[in-house]
């Protein structure tokens, strides 16, 4: 049989609701990373964020292609201190929202580029989110937290992330 | 190790048809993707694909889309209905060009109304190419998905040669 290329780290279900979620002990033997996240939030219009190796220093940094059902979009934030998946926020308390993140090299010396796609479709509202994020830092990724944002929105239960090796 | 990322079923058509049915899908796996190239009969350059999951044909389906066509971006949106758009190639598109899209359904055995992220793109080495990204949502039923029916949107028929693949993605 051929060796997987397409392997699950980890998953995590969340029982009850959180603040954030946090993979950790990322294992280095991988070429890239896939997060996949299906939940919602607390509060709603929350932006789920990430962050890599718990570096809250304004190191992150995103562009960003919207289409609210009306407009398409397109601009970009600068010295964040956690990593914007979308811009519009998006979330529900009720909907889940679809998030991938693709991570590329997350092992490699140079800074790490993120392609993140947001999917919150809310029946008549909502938004679809195309982001290519950077992180600055020369560190191999080893942990990565998702949470969202603004301060006070947990992550409701039965919210699910899978982080994929390939 | 096993593998995570599996054929489930298959279908390149040899002759045309107005849908395309995935039935009995198993409940085995975490995620599932279709990925699909196709082409209608449609007197136009652009087709979008529609969706309905389970055999549910009532207005439980709903998109909010983000589209290029080469010289300007835009986004729209549907309300009772699951389009994913502009991801197949119309009838007088170039010949031989078919659009290609990939839908991916993540969670489809949760007991959730099932979000969903549809890509759609069509290069024809003309003025007007195309490309959509589309978010989607299905609240009709909080039942897994087990079947899923691909219809055309704006023609009659999928011509020949389109083609249909849908993966199942295990996490375990």
């Amino acid at each position: 049989m051929a060796t997987a290329t397409y392997v699950p780290i980890a998953t995590q279900t969340l029982s009850t609701s959180a603040s954030s979620i946090t993979f950790s002990s990322i294992p280095s033997t991988y070429t890239d990373l896939r997060l996949v996240f299906v939940g919602n939030s607390s509060a709603a219009n929350r932006y789920l964020t990430l962050t890599f190796n718990a570096d809250s220093g304004t190191n992150y940094s995103m562009t960003y292609l919207v289409g609210d059902g009306t407009t398409a979009a397109s601009g970009n934030r600068t010295s964040d201190t956690s990593l914007y998946t979308n811009n519009y926020g998006g979330s529900s308390i009720t909907i889940p929202q679809f998030i991938t993140a693709d991570i590329f090299s997350y092992t490699g010396s140079t800074y790490k580029t993120v392609l993140c796609t947001t999917s919150s479709d809310k029946n008549g509202s909502g938004n679809t989110d195309r982001v290519a994020g950077l992180w600055r830092s020369t560190s191999a990724i080893t942990s990565i937290t998702m949470q969202y944002l603004i301060t006070g929105s947990n992550i409701n239960a039965g919210t699910t992330a899978t982080l994929w090796g390939i | 190790m096993a593998a995570t990322y599996n054929l489930i079923s298959s279908q390149v058509l040899g002759s045309s048809a107005a849908s395309v049915t995935f039935s009995s899908i198993p409940q085995t796996y975490t995620d599932l993707v279709l990925r699909i190239s196709a082409r209608s009969d449609f007197s136009g350059v652009v087709e979008n694909m529609m969706f309905s999951f389970n055999s549910d044909y009532s207005g439980s389906y709903s998109d909010t889309a983000l589209r290029g066509n080469g010289a300007a971006a835009s986004s729209v949106r549907d309300t009772s209905a699951l389009s994913i758009y502009w991801s197949a190639a119309g009838n007088i598109s170039t010949s031989n060009t078919f659009g290609s899209a990939e839908i991916y359904i993540p969670s489809y055995t949760a007991s959730q109304y099932k979000p969903l992220s549809g890509i759609g793109a069509g290069e024809t080495n003309a003025t007007t190419a195309y490309m959509g990204a589309t978010a989607g949502l299905y609240r009709g039923s909080t039942s897994a998905i087990s079947s899923i029916l691909i219809s055309v949107g704006n023609g009659s028929n999928w011509l020949t040669n389109s083609s249909f693949y849908l993966y199942g993605i295990k996490n375990s």
